[in-house]
């Protein structure tokens, strides 16, 4: 009976919040899966039946590889497990092929990825010292940290439903990220660089890993008052860190480099002919901005100010993916999100180089570089919005009264949305209504809560290395 | 209760589970002409909704009983009746008399899976929140564990949101009348239990252990004073409620009698299809059912039944105390599962309800048997394409009950209330030491089996001469435990009385 207890894992919480929720992608399976189900199927068919030089010029289908080459390899090594399963799902010319059985393969590689996303929460937990608060298993920050990461139902319902492999990449992530709590600063970096190769949208805050390793692992020592010390500058720790990155970049870019298939590479990964809100809008700055700007031509029309046939026809609503003009104020190019972008980021970034908070100041920049690029980006997925919430961690009481109203605003939007609007005549005029209201709501409050992140951030002391995170 | 914010995550676990199970496919789904009992209930919604109330059970033009017949009591009528209203709110189409046989989409899987869930929200749900909060002796965690089992329990969520039934309505109300009458409600709770049989008439497997158990708190308050008060009043209020239920099918003596022959249909013989009980486990061997003739068959089973459940129920009367009766409720149902006449496989959820409510007490045993009753259903969820949420939810289940009650730790002989029996084979058998182990051997036996059963279902195909042959092995197999649980929980109520009286008392 010994060994059955050990097999079941009695008693071991974090066992069962893991195979939990495992359990519980596996009732997703049957859910319903968006278009990246077959983005993801075409890519396994590509880089099975087509040679290498091919991947980043293959256009049959609409949804061509646009992630860098670790991913394509790893497509490439999940299609030999799918023909197992279904060999037709392997067939270029297949577009939307959707059988039982490559639902089942795509689920479970899904599910079985997100190990590494389990592993990368086990070692997160280790770098916690919960030894301040009670007994109590609901109180402790290891048990509470493992509940929001393994059970983030924003993760669940991106990768499980909707169909995508967000899980393992923020494995590889969070495990970088406590790798650098550990000290053990050369994997973290190349985790990092093997995950920017994964998929760059991560590219979004290597500035903070950056500005942390130079900073904090360049500089072996602080100065008393923690500012820094010129003179303990180690140059072997930069030129690793360099040989690192430089040498798990020459594996993703070398093959295509031989090819002389860069530039092409490169114009699959920065796509800038999409437009500056992605169909369905995110929820950050440009939404705000785009709606201030369909309010005041509204206004404009009304008032007479602005001559109806200049106003072009294309509406930002409509739902394609094209670039729009604005109609009163300034037009955005990518050049200028970019820049506001980096204004965006330079505060925090200075605070990390001034400022160090050891490893959690790092966290903390990370997230307000993940969100500072969030709010101001070129053609951003709302699911870039996970990056941002990984990171956090709950330290003092959760939501002020302001906050908690807003949560619950939440709410009886989604009542109007889901119910009552598509009783009003409305529905046929502006069917994009309730999106429009629900991504500008929630780029309020995704607003506020940067505002909040960065204010801590500027306002708290720096803290001298000797003291524990 | 403090962790009311633990409990309410736990019913969220618990919906979210069951909302995901429904999102497979249901019985007899795009199989014409009889599909299942899915169309069945769409067919009552749209015979209740269409037909006046003389006409529901009988046989006419618009009512061809051979399609899907209404075979239970008028409460589920009623309750089809209200579905149907919503159903002509929402989509007409989908109960328009004749024309929607075999209506098939998926707006109409969303509303019949909705129907489901609402009625398990409203009755069933609350019905296990209050029973675990109002347990005694154990800690509000463990309460709230207790809850998450049972709400966890896989066959319930199968047969409910897989294949598609109502049973929470009437397990819920049969749930609510063990908590009237164990908190002494009796009133209340004899009316949610008459409420419970007129829903299923199923129920009756539990009448017994209820009529028992009222009549010895009847004979302990006196039979000359208070006792023969209770004793009226219960039978007004059973009396009143089935008037009340029955209402339009008294008018007419020839409406009661056809309504009881669609309930009972003893035409139907002594078991049909594949099920885990004893008649179908001996036609393996000897064809009793083609052997012996119809009323014959009644007599048996009927003795049987009887004889095996007489002793725990004559121990109620004369002993009546709360965990007694539910003990008795688990032995009178398995009892009534195994030997009695027309028993079908799902009849087992009537089994695995008490076995749920006496979770905190033998966490070790209850376990093993909700696991076999789940095994039992396999031939029927596998028709049913269900096998993956059963093998999730069963895994989901385990993890639970390992993780909440450590039952590997709970397998000595007091933990599972075995004491007084082995010191009574002790006496005459000085070495009888070793019913532990065999419990646990058994245990393992019962695991490795049920899992290789189900690996061999699933992967291989049976041989040609015999096509039956893996739901025959998985009923014989589940039979066989069930057999043994039966003998574990008789020896549980008898043995009792000992420690019954020796320790506080324990209501």
């Amino acid at each position: 009976m010994a060994a059955f207890t050990i097999a079941a894992g009695t008693g071991n919480w974090f066992s069962a919040l893991a195979l939990g929720v495992t359990l519980l992608k596996c009732l997703l399976i049957p859910t319903y899966h968006s278009t990246d189900f077959e983005v993801h199927r075409n890519w396994l068919a590509i880089t099975h039946s087509l040679p290498i030089s091919q991947w980043y010029y293959e256009a049959t289908s609409e949804w061509t590889l646009d992630y860098p080459p670790f991913f394509a390899w790893f497509e490439y090594i999940l299609s030999h497990v799918a023909k197992y399963f279904d060999q037709e799902m392997l067939n270029v010319r297949n577009l939307n092929y959707s059988s039982s059985r490559t639902l089942l393969f795509q689920r479970f590689s899904v599910i079985f990825m997100d190990v590494l996303f389990v592993y990368a929460v086990h070692e997160c937990c280790k770098c916690i010292d919960g030894k301040k608060v009670g007994k109590e298993l609901t109180e402790k920050p290891k048990f509470i940290l493992s509940v929001l990461l393994l059970w983030n139902f924003g993760l669940l319902i991106v990768d499980h439903i909707h169909f995508q492999y967000n899980g393992f990449l923020f494995g590889l992530m969070l495990l970088s990220i406590a790798r650098l709590f550990q000290k053990r600063h050369m994997e973290g970096a190349f985790l990092f660089a093997v995950l920017l190769h994964f998929k760059h949208i991560y590219l979004y805050v290597a500035p903070a890993y950056g500005v942390y390793l130079l900073r904090s692992y360049c500089f072996t020592a602080n100065k008393p008052d923690g500012s820094i010390r010129w003179n303990s500058f180690s140059f072997v720790r930069v030129i690793s860190l360099g040989l690192v990155v430089f040498l798990v970049s020459a594996l993703s870019l070398g093959p295509f480099l031989a090819l002389n298939q860069l530039p092409q590479v490169f114009s699959r990964l920065f796509p800038f002919k999409r437009g500056l809100c992605h169909a369905y809008w995110a929820p950050n700055f440009w939404a705000l901005y785009n709606a201030l700007d369909k309010v005041l031509s509204v206004i404009g029309l009304k008032l007479k100010f602005l001559d109806p046939n200049n106003i072009p026809k294309a509406s930002m609503t409509s739902g394609l993916v094209q670039q729009f003009q604005h109609t009163v104020l300034p037009s955005v190019t990518p050049l200028a999100t970019l820049i506001c972008t980096l204004i965006a980021i330079l505060p925090s970034i200075f605070c990390l180089w001034f400022k160090p908070q050891g490893p959690r100041g790092f966290l903390r920049c990370l997230t307000l570089c993940a969100l500072s690029s969030f709010m101001f980006g070129w053609h951003v997925h709302e699911k870039a919005i996970l990056l941002a919430i990984l990171p956090m961690r709950k330290e003092k009481p959760l939501f002020n009264w302001m906050e908690t109203f807003y949560l619950l605003g939440l709410g009886p939007l989604e009542v109007c949305c889901e119910f009552v609007f598509p009783f009003t005549s409305w529905k046929v005029k502006y069917p994009f209504l309730p999106l429009l209201l629900t991504s500008v709501y929630c780029a309020v409050g995704i607003t506020y809560a940067w505002f909040k992140l960065y204010v801590s951030v500027l306002i708290d002391p720096p803290v001298g290395k000797t003291k524990k995170q | 209760m403090e962790k009311w914010y633990l409990m309410t995550i736990v019913v969220l676990i618990g919906l979210t589970v069951r909302w995901t199970v429904s999102l497979n496919s249901y019985s007899g789904a795009g199989k014409p002409p009889m599909f299942g009992d899915y169309e069945a209930q769409r067919h009552w919604q749209e015979i209740t909704f269409n037909l006046p109330v003389k006409q529901w059970y009988f046989n006419s033009s618009d009512n061809n009983l051979q399609y899907w017949g209404l075979d239970y009591p008028p409460l589920t009528a009623y309750h089809s009746l209200l579905c149907a209203y919503m159903a002509k709110f929402i989509n007409p189409d989908w109960i328009a008399l004749h024309t929607s046989r075999g209506y098939e989409s998926q707006a109409h899987k969303l509303f019949m899976r909705t129907t489901v869930l609402i009625a398990d929200l409203l009755i069933y749900i609350p019905a296990v929140v209050l029973y675990c909060c109002c347990l005694k002796d154990i800690s509000t965690k463990k309460k709230i564990a207790n809850a998450l089992c049972i709400l966890l329990y896989p066959g319930l969520i199968l047969i409910d949101y897989g294949h598609f039934q109502y049973n929470s309505v009437s397990l819920g109300f049969a749930l609510w009348g063990v908590l009237g009458v164990s908190c002494d409600w009796d009133l209340l709770g004899s009316l949610a239990f008459c409420l419970a049989i007129n829903y299923k008439q199923m129920e009756l497997y539990h009448s017994l252990p209820f009529f028992c158990f009222l009549l010895g708190k009847c004979f302990k308050k006196g039979l000359k004073g208070k006792g023969f008060v209770l004793l009226v009043k219960l039978a007004c209020t059973v009396v009143a409620s089935f008037i009340l239920c029955w209402l339009p099918f008294f008018t007419e003596r020839e409406q009661t009698l056809q309504v009881l022959r669609r309930l009972f249909p003893v035409d139907r013989g002594l078991f049909e299809d594949k099920v885990a009980n004893i008649w179908c486990s001996f036609n393996v061997f000897l064809k009793i059912r083609d052997i012996l003739p119809r009323h014959i068959q009644l007599i048996m089973s009927f003795c049987f039944t009887f004889l095996s459940l007489l002793p725990a129920c004559i121990k109620l009367i004369l002993q009546p105390s709360s965990k007694g009766f539910k003990f008795t409720l688990v032995s009178c149902a398995l009892s009534f599962f195994l030997f009695s006449f027309q028993v079908h496989e799902k009849s087992i959820l009537l089994v695995s309800l008490p076995v749920c409510l006496v979770l905190s007490e033998i966490p070790f045993m209850s376990t093993w048997f909700l696991l076999v009753s789940t095994f039992s259903l396999l031939p029927l969820l596998l028709k049913d394409e269900l096998l993956m949420p059963s093998v999730v939810t069963t895994m989901a289940f385990f993890i639970a009950c390992v993780t909440s009650f450590s039952i590997f730790e709970k397998t000595s002989e007091e933990e599972l209330q075995l004491k007084s029996f082995s010191i009574s084979v002790r006496k005459y058998l000085p070495c009888f030491t070793f019913l532990s182990r065999m419990i646990q051997y058994l245990f393992l036996i019962s695991v490795i089996t049920m899992v290789l059963l189900t690996l061999m279902t699933v992967t291989l195909d049976p041989p040609q001469k015999l096509p039956d042959l893996f739901s025959v092995l998985v009923c014989f197999v589940s039979c066989l435990n069930f057999l043994f649980f039966l003998v574990y929980f008789n020896i549980i109520i008898m043995w009792d009385s000992k420690s019954g009286r020796n320790q506080k008392k324990i209501s």
